[in-house]
């Protein structure tokens, strides 16, 4: 066993965390999470220039990892450094286009390396509540091509994404595995409608919907009616990242935590001298160490063949982190007392963060329940 | 042994419910409901409605306005108005300092201060907490000087709930720095507009900012306006602090937020059927309906064990703890039944009056905000450690 990171992944941690630091502080993460666009261009592109983007994708397309464990190396710096931006959509929508794309298809993973192209995965619908295959959105044949029609809901970045990852229905009754098709949608294709807001743990999101809108033949991801194989497989390289960013933002939150209540006095002594604090701090401990090895146990699971055996471990990250990352949000904000209510404390932001990751691509209570079903 | 009300009780309740159903502004009780952001106006108008009918500060005595109720009695009132939507009364002046200054207050506040905490002529504020004090309130730096027939006061004061709307505010000071901790403070009243006195807001992290801090410079506070006597403060903050604590139950908002979350959850779909019927979160709907009945029994319990008068000790500590508690696990549910809608925050939509369609369900404008402002309920009024100390040292002896 060797759970040490190798010496390139050293090296691309070490550069990606010296950046966030010395560019990234807190103030600088709040003025862009919460202004206009959610998110800092300018740093976006020096992400991509140090290779955070490249690095979560294979070297034969372009990349330069793309293994389990360099996805949740690179989340987890962005989860400790509460980034916010379109990395994850850069993840999936890239995944899917290496998993499924045509030769002519995967010619746009090189704009997403390069942070040049911002990508959105957009598959919840509002009424989907999580589900992968409840899709209503739908997309009928019409000549060589395609015309699309429906609503996403909360689509990250999605007001502001030159491509789309659009999941429809080409077949069947909206609760079917079968008759899901995957397809690549410009931004501002006609008929495309996006209502853009900020989200409340900062970034954007946005409502889209597509009326009538007209796709080319090559719009469609892999095969016609096949696409929830495909949608589980990226969505599964969603639940390790946003597992690995959790476990970043939950290890600050502990970390400021700590130093609170070694710093703090109250009655006259530091905090973290009364012992019922410290059996919290070390309950936190022991959870975020599950949280950990969650991680761990997603990241070499994500290439696994065995669709159940992948399938449960990133099920089980996704779990853990929903319920670890709302304890630790909510224990950190308590220990701090008062000011752990205050905007102007980091840890506030990194709360919300924890707790809002548990409702993006299924939370606690979903992974849970899909865990117990997904069966040999 | 008999839980039920007495028909008595069943009457009162008959009358509350026909008054707030007559009287409770009906835009007012659906922005409750909503969870939206109350106006100054919004409480101000509350607060005088009821108190045209007599039944604002309803647990003072009749000859200062009160109502003789009966602890169940006030229950019931509470449990009543939140489920119609009735908002919190803003308790400063009617459940903080109008009782403090009825038990220790001298003739002249009361007649001069009472009938004002009542018509509305004065908005109070609290001045206890400080940086650096927090739950350890004896260790609080605030400082009056006796000069002349002033005291002189210097310090800062926050989590100055609604410190932005007070002209008077009910503060802590240290009059004796030689004396030991919980020695030497007054409890003194502060005209907040004069010079010396500087409220600053602070935005809290769901993006609000109800509370403030409060900066106090060379402030002048006649000697009339001492309750009590110097160096007893510590006496009357304890007995204050006692009656903050009986209300922070909150057993009727509790009941409101459950009925809200069945709603919801009636309406929100998982796997092709209503939340309601998921097994998982039916499960967690369960456990905190069974948790909040317990309480409300416990709340009975302890209102009809001082139903001769007086306020409960230790046993509000108990109330405090389990109702900040189950309030906080029914806002968690409410902003989990939201699934992804959780996620957009819109300044505007959290405020009545705003024009354009909801993004989600219309309850996901401000369930995670909700959600995220009340991890307040079990820090503040002495975070629920504390009470936990309390508890350990006042019930169990150790």
């Amino acid at each position: 066993m060797n759970f040490e990171l190798n010496e390139d992944r050293r090296m691309l941690a070490d550069a990606l965390g010296r950046f966030l630091s010395e560019q990234y502080p807190p103030e600088v993460r709040n003025r862009v999470a919460y202004g206009d666009q959610g998110y800092s261009p300018d740093v976006y592109g020096k992400l991509a220039e140090i290779g955070a983007i490249g690095a979560l994708l294979p070297e034969e397309q372009g990349g330069f990892g793309g293994e389990g464990a360099d996805i949740a190396l690179v989340f987890e710096t962005l989860g400790s450094h509460l980034v916010a931006g379109p990395v994850l959509g850069a993840l999936l929508v890239g995944r899917a286009l290496v998993l499924a794309g045509s030769d002519a298809q995967q010619q746009r993973l090189a704009g997403l390396i390069d942070g040049s192209v911002l990508a959105a995965f957009a598959h919840d619908e509002p009424a989907n509540h999580y589900e992968l295959e409840r899709v209503a959105t739908t997309a009928r044949r019409d000549g060589d091509g395609w015309v699309l029609h429906g609503a996403k809901a909360v689509v990250p970045f999605g007001d502001q994404a030159q491509l789309l990852l659009v999941s429809a229905r080409t077949a069947g009754d909206v609760g079917d595995a079968q008759g899901i098709s995957l397809f690549l949608v410009p931004g501002d294709a006609p008929g495309v409608k996006t209502r853009g807001y900020g989200r409340i743990d900062g970034g954007h999101a946005a409502e889209v919907s597509f009326e009538n809108v007209r796709l080319d033949a090559d719009a469609l991801l892999g095969g016609e009616g096949e696409g929830f194989a495909l949608l589980e497989r990226i969505v599964g390289y969603g639940l390790l990242a946003l597992s690995a960013e959790s476990l970043g933002a939950m290890e600050r939150a502990k970390a400021d935590t700590l130093e609170y209540l070694r710093t703090r006095r109250q009655f006259g002594v530091p905090i973290g001298s009364f012992q019922a604090l410290q059996h919290r701090m070390a309950d936190l401990l022991l959870e975020v160490e599950q949280a950990r090895s969650a991680v761990i146990n997603a990241a070499a699971a994500i290439d696994e063949g065995d669709r159940i055996a992948r399938e449960k471990a990133l099920s089980a990250a996704k779990y853990s982190v929903g319920k670890i990352g709302t304890l630790v949000a909510e224990e950190t904000i308590q220990l701090h007392g008062g000011i752990g209510m205050t905007w102007e404390l980091p840890l506030a932001h990194y709360a919300k963060r924890l707790v809002m990751i548990d409702h993006q691509l299924g939370d606690m209570d979903h992974h849970l329940a899909r865990w117990m079903a997904l069966r040999d | 042994m008999d839980l039920q009300f007495t028909p008595e009780e069943e009457a009162f309740r008959a009358e509350v419910r026909a008054f707030l159903q007559e009287h409770l502004p009906r835009d007012l009780a659906a922005k409750v409901k909503a969870g939206q952001r109350l106006t100054r106006f919004d409480q101000e108008n509350w607060h005088a409605i009821l108190n045209k009918k007599g039944w604002l500060a309803y647990h003072w005595p009749v000859q200062w306005g009160g109502t003789a109720w009966t602890p169940i009695q006030k229950f019931i009132f509470d449990d009543e108005s939140a489920r119609a939507g009735g908002p919190r009364l803003v308790p400063f002046g009617i459940s903080m300092l109008g009782p403090v200054l009825i038990r220790y207050g001298s003739e002249e506040q009361k007649k001069h201060w009472l009938p004002r905490i009542l018509d509305g002529s004065d908005w109070w504020c609290q001045g206890y907490s400080e940086p650096g004090a927090g739950s350890d309130l004896a260790s609080l730096k605030t400082t009056a000087v006796r000069q002349g027939d002033h005291y002189v006061v210097n310090g800062q004061k926050t989590w100055t709930t609604q410190g932005q709307h007070a002209n008077m505010m009910f503060c802590l000071a240290r009059t004796d720095k030689a004396a030991k901790a919980q020695s030497g403070i007054s409890f003194l009243l502060i005209d907040m507009n004069q010079p010396g006195v500087e409220v600053r807001p602070i935005r809290t992290l769901d993006g609000d900012a109800e509370v403030n801090e409060v900066f106090l410079t060379d402030v002048r506070v006649p000697l009339e306006n001492l309750v009590g006597e110097e160096n007893k403060g510590w006496t009357y903050a304890k007995y204050l602090l006692t009656y903050e604590r009986t209300g922070i139950a909150g057993v009727g908002f509790s009941v409101a937020s459950l009925e809200k979350l069945k709603l919801i959850a009636s309406r929100v779909q998982r796997n092709g059927k209503p939340l309601a019927e998921d097994p998982q979160f039916a499960t967690r709907m369960a456990q905190v309906e069974i948790d909040l009945e317990n309480m409300k029994t416990t709340n009975l319990r302890v209102l009809a064990a001082v139903q001769g008068g007086g306020v409960p000790g230790a046993e509000s500590s108990m109330l405090k703890i389990r109702g900040t508690v189950i309030r906080q696990e029914l806002l968690s549910l409410i902003r989990r039944a939201m699934g992804p809608y959780a996620l957009p925050y819109i300044e505007e939509a959290q405020h009545a009056g705003w024009g354009e369609p909801p993004v989600g369900p219309p309850e996901a404008a401000t369930a995670a905000a909700a959600y995220f402002n009340y991890r307040k309920l079990s820090i503040f009024g002495g975070s629920n450690e504390i009470q936990k100390n309390i508890i350990s040292k006042t019930i169990l002896g150790l």
